[in-house]
């Protein structure tokens, strides 16, 4: 019974003490004073290694997600002969949920794991050591441009997603099925707002963002650099990102469509 | 004024419950070579640590240059850090970075140097370690003697003071061992670089060491020339260096009587 | 050097969202037309508003001229209360004016349909043509805050049935 209590006042302890590592280290990371001219190669070459390199699986996944809410939309559609509000229910569920989410979701697997797994294996042989011991600060040079990075790539790859999601979910009912194109896309305009639903699904992708860089940044920094730690902190990394980004979902919209 | 570029006075430091050092005290002579030895566990490169600003000591208190690390804010510690440099056991060359750009790289951070003079000087490290011809490389492209030797021209890139090496002969052949040895040492004569070799081969170290520190039970247990530590008494510093199995530092790990041992285990059962 | 393509490659990432967001800005959700042009508002009760909701359409003849900014009930008599944003260039509506809740297909969504009766053409003197080619009183023009007060409420399906079997009984 003590032992129990017990173990719950070391983990609680546990948790506090690595909220408080990853929050020192990501102002250490934002507030440091940016150097335009080192940094700006830094923050170019992690879009590349974030954000380009998850551009492949982002269109794929965008193009089949679109065409087959498209499929499963017009199966139901049809039968009360409301094939026209395909456009609206593929924009709307895109926009305001898959889109962000689902990029988030495949952001942690690919950029995320990365990012822990790097900075796990910088750890691991000593380069961040090093890095400080050459007085470099490893904050400023290897975690902040990374986080800049995700910060703007997330995004980015959202909407991305939801565009080419959106032209998929075109070939599929228009295309294929026969839906008027004219009202696919009118109808879609008249239900979509530009500030309630693109800009509130942005505002989601930049929380994700956030959320999945902080963590992926802060499991691969605090790993135990080991082969075995580097493995753990990965898959935390991918575990703890997306269940953070789900709960977080319900958050915003309970917030944003909900009242 | 200093003989001694960096003086330990009295730490006393400890991880956790654990006291890894107590009230020890160790100087290191200016351009002089110290190997710091010790058995496996006992600290040593905590103590590099300790002297690159890294961890910071209990009590006590550790001179750089005169100057007291543990007391330095960060900003003089990061100045500091730009007149010592550190040889990590891995090497720690940056793997997303060539050979030429890892020993460009401390230029490029502290100095505002023209990408001429930089490549001149970049080119003379190399040509030092004898690995000019390597510098496009990628360092997963070299074996880890090479990766060691990659690393040491990174590290006099700034021409420090003080160049701190972390097991340098740990996992080398006997070839890459011989040109560490020989390579500490011209730098040490040719730069005027004190150096200070934390290690456990006994041999490849009492060569060229001019100064020696050997570690154990949480203090310095023998320190002098290598000659002295040579004739010296104790017996566990006569264990270490001959690398006898068993004597101070005991074979078996505490544990209870063996044959009582047995047989509680026996009864459990 | 490598550095020169991944820019490159950075660079086609980069205007590949803009070129996203800007698809989806102006193509999905038509945010060049509505939204950041002027409105005014007017207000219409209602007995029944049915299905209609915030930000539904309001329609003249097919064509969307603003959207349902709020539903509220009235606190003195207890009747629904539309408030219409409209865009500033329809602002000839008069009081002859009406507002109807219709529904697009049979399970469509409802919209608002106004019916713009007489309108208020203003010549080059601002006098109003109608009357003095008519002779009618003035006809007061809607303004900002108005209410249209002839309006039909939404047809409500269950009411319709009942009215359907209580006219067949009484025959």
């Amino acid at each position: 019974m003590v032992n129990t209590i017990q173990t719950i006042g070391r983990n609680t302890l546990d948790t506090l003490a690595g909220i408080g590592r990853a929050l020192l280290m990501l102002l250490g990371a934002i507030f440091s004073v940016p150097n335009v001219r080192k940094g700006t190669p830094l923050l170019i070459k992690q879009l590349y290694m974030v954000g380009f390199l998850s551009l492949i699986i982002i269109l794929v996944s965008g193009l089949f997600i679109g065409m087959v809410l498209a499929l499963q939309g017009y199966t139901v559609l049809v039968d009360y002969g409301a094939e026209d509000s395909l456009g609206p229910l593929v924009a709307l569920s895109l926009l305001r949920e898959l889109g962000p989410v689902v990029t988030a979701l495949l952001f942690a697997g690919r950029a995320g794991s990365a990012l822990t797994a790097e900075i796990g294996l910088m750890k691991a042989t000593e380069q961040l050591t090093s890095l400080e011991m050459m007085a470099v600060d490893p904050l400023k040079r290897v975690i902040a441009p990374r986080f800049w990075a995700g910060m703007i790539s997330m995004p980015l790859l959202a909407m991305i997603f939801s565009a080419i999601a959106i032209l998929g979910a075109h070939i599929v009912g228009v295309d294929w099925l026969g839906v008027d194109s004219g009202s696919f896309w009118s109808i879609m305009q008249a239900q979509v707002s530009f500030e309630k639903d693109i800009l509130n699904g942005a505002i989601k992708a930049v929380v994700f963002a956030f959320v999945v860089t902080w963590i992926a940044l802060y499991k691969g920094y605090d790993c135990v650099p080991t082969s075995e730690g580097i493995s753990k902190a990965t898959t935390e990394t991918v575990v703890q990102s997306s269940l953070a980004v789900l709960g977080l979902d319900f958050v915003l919209t309970a917030i944003m469509f909900g009242a | 004024m200093s003989q001694s570029l960096v003086e330990i006075k009295d730490v006393t430091f400890s991880r956790g419950d654990r006291i890894i050092y107590q009230n020890m005290s160790f100087s290191v002579p200016t351009g002089k070579i110290t190997a710091i030895m010790g058995p496996s566990g006992i600290g040593k490169t905590t103590m590099l640590r300790l002297i690159g600003g890294q961890l910071k000591p209990d009590s006590g208190d550790i001179l750089f240059a005169g100057e007291s690390i543990p007391k330095m804010s960060r900003s003089e510690l990061y100045q500091a850090r730009e007149r010592m440099s550190m040889l990590f056991q891995s090497g720690a060359l940056f793997t997303d970075m060539s050979v030429f750009d890892n020993i460009a790289f401390p230029l490029r951070e502290h100095t505002k140097l023209s990408e001429e003079i930089i490549r001149i000087i970049v080119l003379m490290k190399l040509e030092a370690v004898g690995l000019r011809g390597a510098r496009d490389l990628m360092p997963s492209e070299l074996s880890g003697g090479m990766a060691r030797r990659a690393a040491l021209a990174r590290a006099i890139a700034l021409d420090p003071e003080l160049i701190m090496y972390d097991e340098p002969f740990a996992g080398q052949d006997p070839i890459s061992m011989g040109v560490l040895v020989k390579l500490i040492k011209s730098l040490n004569q040719t730069l005027n670089i004190t150096s200070l070799v934390v290690t456990h081969d006994v041999t490849e170290v009492m060569s060229i060491a001019d100064h020696v520190v050997i570690l154990a039970d949480k203090g310095v247990i023998g320190e002098g020339s290598p000659e002295q530590v040579a004739q010296s008494e104790s017996p566990l510093v006569q264990q270490f260096l001959q690398g006898l199995s068993d004597g101070p530092v005991p074979f078996h790990f505490d544990a209870a009587p063996y044959n009582q041992d047995l047989l509680m285990g026996s009864e459990r059962g | 050097m490598n550095s020169k393509k991944i820019e490159i490659l950075v660079g086609f990432f980069v205007s590949l969202g803009i070129a996203a967001i800007v698809m989806l800005a102006l193509k999905v959700a038509n945010a060049g037309m509505s939204g950041n042009g002027d409105t005014y508002s007017l207000y219409a009760k209602f007995d029944n508003i049915g299905s209609l909701k915030v930000r539904s359409p309001i329609k003249v003849g097919g064509v969307v001229v603003g959207r349902v900014e709020a539903i509220n009930l009235d606190p003195t008599d207890y009747v629904p209360v539309v408030h219409m944003k409209i865009a500033t260039e329809y602002s000839n509506f008069t009081e002859t004016t009406s507002v109807n809740i219709l529904t697009s297909g049979i399970l469509g969504e409802q919209y608002l349909g106004i019916n713009p009766g007489v309108l208020a053409h203003k010549d080059m003197n601002g006098e109003d043509e109608l009357s003095e080619m008519f002779g009618l009183e003035e006809v007061k023009v809607l303004k900002d805050g108005d209410f249209i007060t002839d309006t039909k409420s939404a047809l409500v399906l269950e009411e319709l049935i009942g009215q359907f079997l209580f006219n067949q009984s009484n025959d």
